[in-house]
């Protein structure tokens, strides 16, 4: 296909290189070029959250990010380091049922904490409103923020 | 929060942590959408940009020549059976000379890149005759047949319904239809289509095997029932369709019927490179059926002190464009039309159509959520009219054990409905919060729309009920394998889907109970390793997958007891008692059940309402649910939740637009889910009544929260606003009465 450039960037901590269609999104990059399907995609259009990924330092949806703007930017994704007391607390909390919201409320989750390590409940709702699970009514998710925010 | 689960997985009855949670936080477990294999191609639909058209021509060369592209194909290129369907061949795998919803698939394309096959697609030309639309399912028995090939279905079972465009129209008729009571209250109800939205759209990948078969890896329901469509089509014996199940991103009915299995695996076939499919989401609004949209017209009469004598329904539902389970739907419809009281003479009269509209079959409650609506706002309805508490009203008049339903089936398990009634009415409801407050516990929310002038607060109750697992005869079946190993391990078979609802946990705790250790694997599902499981949906899978694991692992042990020790590899099938279909003519039963076992639940909402503004806001939900036994607690309230907040969602948000046939709003966007600033927090009560004839005295657990919470939270709404509000989506306009 025409377009085609060469990005390089740090992904997780590791300095990373793709072949990409200009068209394309990171979302689409990490997934389909560069071995990382942890971000999910489930609308491609900035709605649902799961797709979340850290771009320098913020909170993002790769799907409204092409992957040509994160050439020579820091990217942290579901599987980078950084996030097991979320994961973890995920977990107990039964906060996953289908789990496709998941990744994408662990990387959303990390960032709230890192901003507000003792969030209230209308906080915590408030940070996730832009994540949108299908499964779990979000009970269980509040629970996992709050059992992940007392780990910390 | 309830308590932390344990860290090993456990046994029946505990709290277990998932067994598939970790990978799920991590990124690392593999959905369908994530499957990648050695030179593989994307495969693209093309859909019909009409409701309802004439396809008088094809002409595929322009996209043929297209860079990247392996193959275009057609109807032409399907080599078996052109249509495929779950209960009736109706549906065409690929358009043949008609296409009759919006987004039909008319063509499939595989190219290097999914951008290069969408493209290619955009060059298909397709020569379409447009026709006029039904588009309205009352009229729809007055148009043209859509489907004028179509014979009666030859089961027997059904009414011989002559008029065009019936699905299926259903009968029942219980004492006498005429008896009248001391008050009358009557009511027309509206339900709009909702979406099952499950946030991992329809993916797959279709491997060809070389020697001209093929394997599946797919999101899927049902792995066996897929398999038992696909072959035909595809000119294969069974042996050489083998269909996986790849991870699942929610399912909730949208993925009972195909998707991308047949398309897949043709392009699969014809270019012999492994092809993986991807909806986006607009295309999974067209990718699926819906819950079926519905009109009901009912008439409650009742004694002057309160007790139902009569209940007079008739129900419309829209089918859509094809079959799918519709007919299934109709029955359940009508099953539970009257909610779960006694109620000695009735008259309940549905109707499913066939329209232009997006197809209808099975989502989360199943027929069962658009009668509750009608039948709970009837009984508050009467409460007013006999003044009385409207809970008192429902104890009054409340199922039990020993009581016949109108289909004359006698309850002979367990039905605590007066006690899902008096736990949900105990719990406390929170106090109601003063003004000013932040904007996010208001109305309108972080929109920041009102200060709380115009708020009113309201308190909603509402009970509902409905069948577990498959009725009217079905043989419902679920096939388990264990294998003993010399060290003492297991390995567990079984092709019930793990669609989220946490079956792999059931079967898990299950094995360890009965064969008392930890060191049990569950191994992945396939049909090329295990009998069906049939599908996890109509709350069946649980009861039916401890059922077969059981017995099999009961089985094995016994063997190899026999045997004095070894290696053992045994398979055994799980069935519940059967059932039969219902007398066509009245709606009646004969010697058998038409269905296995009820579950219900209470459910108390108190919500917040702008009266100026039309906006709202649910404060808090309180549930009680008969769940039999629970057989992991947190998983069971898990269910709950997320069943509760999806009924919330069909009151005050979901709907899918249509014009002429036409949706109108196919992304997140424009079809709004709930999210964490919608959803209250959720008590729940699990009200444990052992089901006699189950394993366990387990009951499935998934679909009572969504039958029942939609009722609930507009039954708040009405009480906030004094307002009728008939139809969901409530919407503001509606609240505010310019409707
Ligand atoms: S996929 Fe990016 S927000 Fe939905
Ligand atoms: S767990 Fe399924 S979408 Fe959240």
């Amino acid at each position: 296909m025409h377009g085609r450039v060469k990005i390089s960037l740090t992904i997780n901590g590791e300095r990373r290189e793709a072949d990409v269609w200009e068209g394309e999104s990171l979302l689409f990059a990490l997934r389909e070029r560069l071995g990382l399907p942890g971000s999910k995609n489930a609308c491609e259009q900035g709605e649902c959250g799961s797709c979340s990924v850290i771009l320098d330092g913020e909170l993002v949806c790769a799907c409204l990010v092409l992957a040509a703007q994160a050439d020579g930017h820091e990217v942290v994704t579901v599987e980078g380091p950084g996030f097991e007391h979320v994961q973890q607390a995920f977990v107990e909390a039964g906060a996953v049922q289908c789990g496709f919201c998941t990744p994408g409320l662990v990387v959303a989750t990390a960032a709230l904490l890192k901003q507000t390590p003792d969030p209230n409940e209308d906080e915590i709702r408030e940070a996730l409103s832009g994540n949108l699970c299908r499964c779990t009514g979000y009970a269980k998710i509040f629970d996992a923020v709050r059992l992940a925010a007392e780990r910390a | 929060m309830s308590a932390s689960p344990k860290t090993v997985l456990g046994w029946i009855g505990e709290s277990v942590r998932r067994a598939d949670g970790t990978p799920k936080t991590t990124g690392e477990f593999a959905y369908a959408s994530d499957l990648q294999a050695a030179g593989m191609l994307w495969g693209h639909t093309l859909r019909a940009p009409h409701a309802h058209a004439r396809v008088r021509g094809i002409d595929l060369s322009a996209a043929l020549t297209m860079p990247g592209v392996h193959a275009v194909l057609t109807h032409e290129d399907v080599p078996g059976r052109k249509t495929y369907g779950l209960e009736f061949h109706d549906q065409p795998v690929l358009a043949i000379d008609r296409v009759r919803y919006f987004g039909e698939p008319v063509a499939v394309v595989a190219a290097e890149h999914p951008e290069q096959a969408r493209r290619a697609a955009e060059r298909i030309v397709v020569d379409y005759e447009p026709l006029p639309p039904i588009a309205d399912p009352e009229r729809a028995t007055e148009s043209e047949p859509l489907h004028p090939a179509r014979e009666t279905y030859e089961t027997g079972h059904y009414l011989d319904d002559p008029r065009p465009n019936v699905v299926r129209s259903m009968r029942v008729v219980h004492g006498d239809p005429d008896a009248r009571g001391d008050v009358v209250v009557e009511g027309t109800y509206e339900i709009g289509t909702q979406d099952q939205a499950f946030l991992g759209p329809e993916s797959g990948l279709a491997v060809p095997d070389g020697e001209g078969g093929v394997d599946i890896y797919v999101a899927t329901q049902w792995l066996h029932v897929d398999r038992e469509q696909v072959a035909p089509c595809l000119a294969l014996p069974e042996e050489q369709v083998r269909i996986h199940l790849a991870g699942v991103g929610g399912a909730f009915g949208g993925r009972e019927d195909l998707s991308i299995q047949i398309h897949a695996a043709l392009l699969a076939l014809h270019t012999s490179r492994p092809v993986k499919m991807v909806y986006n989401r607009q295309e999974s609004f067209t990718g699926h059926v819906h819950r079926h949209p519905a009109r009901i017209h009912a008439q409650h009469h009742a004694t002057r002190d309160g007790r139902l004598v009569c209940v007079k329904m008739q129900i419309l539902l829209d089918g859509g464009a094809y079959a799918s389970s519709s007919t299934a739907v109709t029955a359940n419809a009508t099953s539970f039309a009257c909610g779960p009281y006694a109620v000695p003479n009735a008259h309940i009269e549905t109707t499913c159509v066939f329209t232009n509209n997006p197809p209808c079959g099975a989502m989360r409650g199943f027929g069962a959520v658009q009668t509750c609506f009608a039948a709970e706002a009837q009984m508050d309805k009467l409460a007013r009219a006999l003044e009385l508490d409207p809970i008192e009203l429902r104890l009054l008049n409340a199922l039990a054990p020993g009581d016949t339903l109108p289909t004359g089936q006698r309850i002979d398990g367990s039905l605590p409905v007066a006690e899902v009634i008096r736990r949900c009415a105990a719990l406390p409801e929170p106090a109601p919060e003063e003004l000013p407050r932040p904007a996010i516990r208001l109305p309108g929310g972080a929109g920041n729309t009102t200060r709380g002038e115009g708020v009113r607060r309201g308190t909603g109750f509402a009970v509902g009920f409905k069948n577990i697992a498959y009725s009217e005869g079905f043989d419902d079946s679920c096939a388990a394998r264990v294998r003993l190993f010399a060290d003492g391990s297991a390995e567990v078979h079984c092709a019930a889907a793990e669609v989220g609802q946490g079956v792999t946990n059931v079967i898990l705790q299950v094995a360890r109970t009965e064969l008392e250790t930890e060191d049990v694997r569950l191994a992945p599902g396939t049909t090329a390793a295990v009998g069906s499981a049939g599908s996890s949906s109509a709350s069946r899978m649980t009861w039916m997958a401890a059922g077969a694991v059981r017995d099999a692992c009961r089985a094995a042990l016994a063997e190899r007891e026999s045997r004095g020790g070894g290696e053992v590899d045994v398979e055994r099938v799980y069935r519940h008692r059967p059932t039969a279909p219902l007398d066509p003519e009245t709606g009646q039963v004969g010697d058998l059940p038409a269905h296995v076992a009820f579950a219900c639940a209470a459910m108390k909402v108190v919500a917040e309402v702008d009266v100026d503004l039309g906006l709202t806001r649910i404060v808090w939900i309180g549930t009680a649910q008969d769940v039999g036994k629970a057989i992991n607690p947190q998983a069971v309230e898990g269910q709950i939740e997320g069943g509760t907040a999806q009924g919330i969602g069909l009151a005050l948000m979901e709907e899918i637009q249509t014009r002429d046939g036409v949706i109108t709003n196919a992304s997140f966007t424009d079809y709004l889910i709930p999210t964490a600033l919608d959803v209250p927090p959720i008590v729940s009560e699990l009200v444990e009544d052992p089901e006699p004839d189950a394993p366990y005295g387990v009951k499935g657990v998934g679909e009572p929260p969504t039958v029942v919470s939609t009722a609930a939270v507009v039954a708040a709404l009405r009480d906030a606003t004094g307002r009728e509000l008939s139809r969901v989506p409530v919407r503001p306009d509606d609240i505010v009465g310019l409707t």
